[in-house]
């Protein structure tokens, strides 16, 4: 029998510590769009996008109705366009066509973002995955709701450096085509090592092509809710610490579990995965940072985060596995700069360096993320870090990425807005000793020795 | 085949005045919705009410009736929601 208490517990959650589904994100194979002729196959890409998700807006909205559960976004992931550009698209421009049909699509159906214009290149890159990438900065500025990704990397193949060379130009020439925007299309941008072929954030959401033919997948939230809940044993020991992230964990979690069966049953579309991450947003008490502070740092970047970090996540996994019956995606927490105001403030008092941030992604959900950093950062300097991050994922066999927003015209000390759900982020100091020498070498950095597992 | 009828959950929440479980009681009974139990408990100092309603003879759909109760909630200073049992019974049940 449902006990008073219990539904004044989950209702003081979703209302007052901003519990919520944080994305129902369809993934859709485009796989049979294919066409040699670029006006049939945008043709296709438009029919298919708009037939299959053609519901998910309404019936996102009939399930928050239901149950009285805010589902922040809904969202689309599609097979990496690179892929299915190949006989239609013979040069960038053909390719921003597509990503104009995708934004047509993602605006029909009524969705905030699209993710999947994206190439996997981790050992190499064919003629159609460069004309993809090359197409990035005109096709981010040309659009409003697409995003992009480009995995340069992986445990398996080691990390291909001409990728990681040619991204860090990208970077700069998507912050130089949108520069009058703050260089937002940065922020629909992301380069991974190991990305997952099932992830339902943006702005690196892909539908890999190990998916069925389409799928839902769901990304639960909640740092409020695991902030409250450690408010309650505040001074006590590690073990009450961890017990708690991990009992809350599963609570958030089986309210994800619980959408997504719902929304797949609606939909008559396969359920795919709960990602357990907590993803924050600029709102205040919606914050990573601050759990971390709970746990009894002055702020965060204070020695101690990477361990408080590492622990979160950990717990966060553990208690939210057992409440779905899949998990996969990323499933950690996110630690972007602009999108949790708790992160901001850390950086705005001078407690929280790229270099730290760098070390948090070691035991983190992703990597560096939503980053602002100074727009005369040159190109091999973006691609160095990237090479870093990959560098981490591809040794400790986990995803890692990278979001910088080089911001045109800005320098540290300055702040930019990037509005809504992106937040906005003081432009943060990078180390600016030359590795053009290092990044200009190409080629590709082999597999570590531990990926020889067969 | 139809999904087994899900139970709806009332909840009733604010400063307790005369004839909340009667206004509330009287638009269900209008609508063909039989209520179940009722438990009432003060909160942190709030009223808060919950029921346990079947809505599976109910004259209006879901939405509209979660509608409704929400502005006879305004109209009394009360917050209303209607929301399907699952998401407790999933959340607080292995």
């Amino acid at each position: 029998m449902i006990n008073i208490f219990e539904v004044y517990e989950t209702n003081k959650m979703i209302e007052q510590e901003q519990l919520d589904v944080r994305t129902i994100t369809m993934g859709i194979s485009l796989l049979d769009c294919c066409d040699a002729d670029l006006d049939t196959l945008t043709r296709n890409i438009y029919d298919k996008i708009t037939r299959t998700a053609r519901d998910l807006v309404s019936v996102g909205r009939e399930i928050e109705r239901e149950y009285g559960i805010p589902i922040v976004n809904k969202r689309i992931s599609v097979t990496p366009v690179a892929l299915i550009g190949g006989r239609a698209c013979t040069c960038p421009e053909d390719f921003v066509a597509i990503a104009r049909t995708l934004d047509a699509a993602a605006k029909a159906t009524g969705v905030n973002f699209l993710g999947g214009y994206s190439a996997l290149v981790s050992k190499g890159m064919t003629a159609t995955d460069e004309h993809l990438i090359r197409s990035i900065p005109m096709a981010l500025a040309s659009t409003e709701r697409v995003c992009s990704s480009v995995n340069i990397g992986s445990t398996r193949t080691g990390i291909n450096m001409d990728a990681v060379k040619l991204m860090g130009e990208i970077v700069k020439e998507t912050a130089e085509a949108t520069r009058d925007d703050s260089s937002l299309g940065c922020a629909k941008l992301v380069v991974f090592c190991n990305a997952p072929d099932d992830n339902p954030f943006m702005a690196g959401a892909f539908h890999g092509v190990t998916e069925a033919d389409a799928v839902i997948n769901v990304g639960v939230s909640g740092p409020g809710v695991v902030k409250r809940a450690l408010e309650e044993v505040r001074g006590e020991n590690f073990e009450v610490l961890c017990e708690t992230v991990k009992k809350t964990a599963f609570k958030v979690t089986r309210v994800g579990q619980l959408v997504a069966q719902e929304a797949s049953q609606k939909l008559g579309v396969p359920f795919g995965i709960v990602d357990l991450s907590l993803a924050p947003t600029p709102a205040v008490g919606d914050s990573v940072a601050e759990i971390l502070e709970e746990m009894g740092l002055a702020s965060v970047g204070a020695p101690g985060t990477t361990a408080a970090l590492a622990l979160l996540n950990d717990q966060v996994k553990k208690g939210g596995v057992m409440a779905s019956s899949f998990v996969g995606g990323l499933s950690g927490a996110f630690i972007p700069v602009s999108e949790d105001q708790g992160m901001i403030d850390a950086v705005c008092r001078g407690a929280l360096s790229i270099e730290k941030l760098e070390a948090m992604t070691c035991v983190c959900s992703v990597g560096l993320d939503m980053i602002a950093i100074p727009g005369a950062t040159s190109a091999a300097t973006i691609a160095g870090i990237i090479a870093d991050e990959a560098a981490i994922g591809m040794i400790n066999q986990k995803t890692t990425a990278v979001r910088l927003i080089p911001v045109v015209g800005r320098d540290v000390g300055d702040t930019v807005e990037f509005g809504g759900l992106l937040g906005y982020a003081p432009v943060q100091q990078v180390n600016t000793f030359s590795c053009e020498d290092f990044i200009n070498r190409g080629g590709r950095i082999p597999a570590p020795i531990h990926s020889f597992k067969n | 085949m139809s999904a087994p009828i899900k139970k709806t959950i009332i909840t009733v929440v604010g400063k307790d005045t005369v004839g909340i479980i009667a206004k509330v009681c009287t638009y269900l009974a209008d609508n063909d919705v039989n209520v179940e139990d009722i438990s009432q408990t003060i909160i942190q100092g709030f009223f808060n009410m919950m029921m346990i309603v079947d809505t599976s003879r109910s004259s209006k759909p879901f939405g509209e009736m979660a509608g409704d109760l929400e502005r006879i909630g305004e109209e009394m200073g009360l917050k209303i929601r209607c929301q399907h049992e699952d998401i407790f019974t999933r959340m607080h049940r292995i």
